[in-house]
């Protein structure tokens, strides 16, 4: 009798013989979402270390290097950078919507938010695609082709002294503009794969108030990786701008 | 106190705000502060990040092991870059070939 009670107040998939969403080793579904939740943050941790060598790096040559990096800096679009940044959050604030309308169980402004979520990491790749061609356009990429023709500009040379810039050290700033910007790009793209795989678990009804930890944690990565940008945006894109 | 769900108010709250820092920087930069346009930029990506990390990634609402755990990361990252910075900025401090 009271047997078949429980069954009759559990969950389906319960009844169908696994535990629900409580995972059998934690005491209860606050202590699991707990657990997640840190494991995810040492995760991104190890993340932050990652970017954190990459900025250093990029901190150490651009002070040896001041002139050089202004003056490659200056070549970027300062209004596509501010536009693209705004899109970026743009697409967090869709993402803390998605976590919220998943903690509540509203599953269709879930989808609707995941889908702006991915439709905004999208507009922003595609953004960063235009840039890097406009840079392939110019040689601007390091390596065999890479020319440094900026001395010719009319608008650098008035306030710089274009001919102190070396091209090598410009050549440098575009290595770590493109290991930066790319390694940033590349989470991006494994971000709007993880976005696309919660994106048909919630069409399909997986995430409920109490079970929505996959939503909460992939939130978190696309969090972390808004901030990579919101770094790399006044440093690559804003150095010596008021000349 | 992870079940406790942000209200939608915060985040387009941050979101506004962030959106406001991100013009104030631009803005920023183009306006000549001598040695300071560096570290202005730096500040305001720091406070961006704080109030991404508090309020879309809710550690202000976390556990003590996840803000220990926050915290940890940025005191390492901390020691990497001031350590390496202690030695690069300081090299011209003695003039030994």
């Amino acid at each position: 009798m009271s047997q078949s009670d429980n069954l009759a107040t559990m969950p389906a998939h319960a009844a169908a013989g696994n535990h629900g969403p409580l995972q059998h080793h934690f005491e209860s579904l606050e202590q699991q979402r707990d657990a997640s939740s840190v494991g995810m943050w040492v995760f991104l941790t190890t993340e932050i270390m990652f970017f954190g060598g990459l900025f250093l790096g990029y901190l150490v040559y651009r002070l040896s290097h001041f002139a050089a990096f202004a003056a490659a800096s200056s070549t970027l679009n300062m209004d596509i950078g501010a536009g693209n940044t705004i899109v970026l959050i743009c697409s967090s604030l869709t993402m803390a919507l998605s976590v919220h309308a998943a903690a509540v169980g509203k599953r269709k402004t879930l989808l609707w938010m995941l889908g702006l979520t991915m439709f905004l990491g999208l507009v922003f790749l595609g953004v960063k695609g235009y840039e890097w061609h406009e840079k392939y356009v110019e040689h601007h990429i390091p390596g065999p082709n890479f020319v440094w023709h900026e001395e010719n500009n009319p608008a650098l040379a008035a306030e710089r002294h274009a001919a102190d810039v070396n091209p090598g050290e410009t050549e440098l700033f575009f290595s770590f503009y493109f290991a930066m910007t790319g390694m940033h790009a590349f989470h991006m793209v494994i971000g709007e794969g993880l976005l696309a795989w919660l994106f048909f678990k919630a069409w399909k009804g997986a995430f409920t108030p109490a079970y929505n930890t996959p939503v909460e944690n992939i939130g978190l990565y696309w969090h972390f990786v808004d901030i990579v940008w919101i770094f790399l945006f006044p440093l690559l894109y804003l150095i010596d701008r008021h000349h | 106190m992870s079940e406790h769900i942000v209200p939608r108010r915060i985040y387009v709250l941050v979101w506004v705000a962030l959106l406001l820092l991100t013009l104030l920087t631009t803005f920023a930069a183009t306006v000549d502060l001598g040695v300071l346009n560096g570290p202005v930029a730096l500040t305001i990506a720091c406070l961006k990040m704080t109030l991404v990390i508090l309020f879309f990634m809710h550690v202000k609402y976390s556990t003590r092991l996840t803000w220990i755990i926050v915290l940890a990361a940025f005191f390492w990252l901390g020691i990497l870059l001031t350590l390496t910075m202690n030695d690069y900025l300081t090299r011209h401090f003695l003039n030994y070939p």
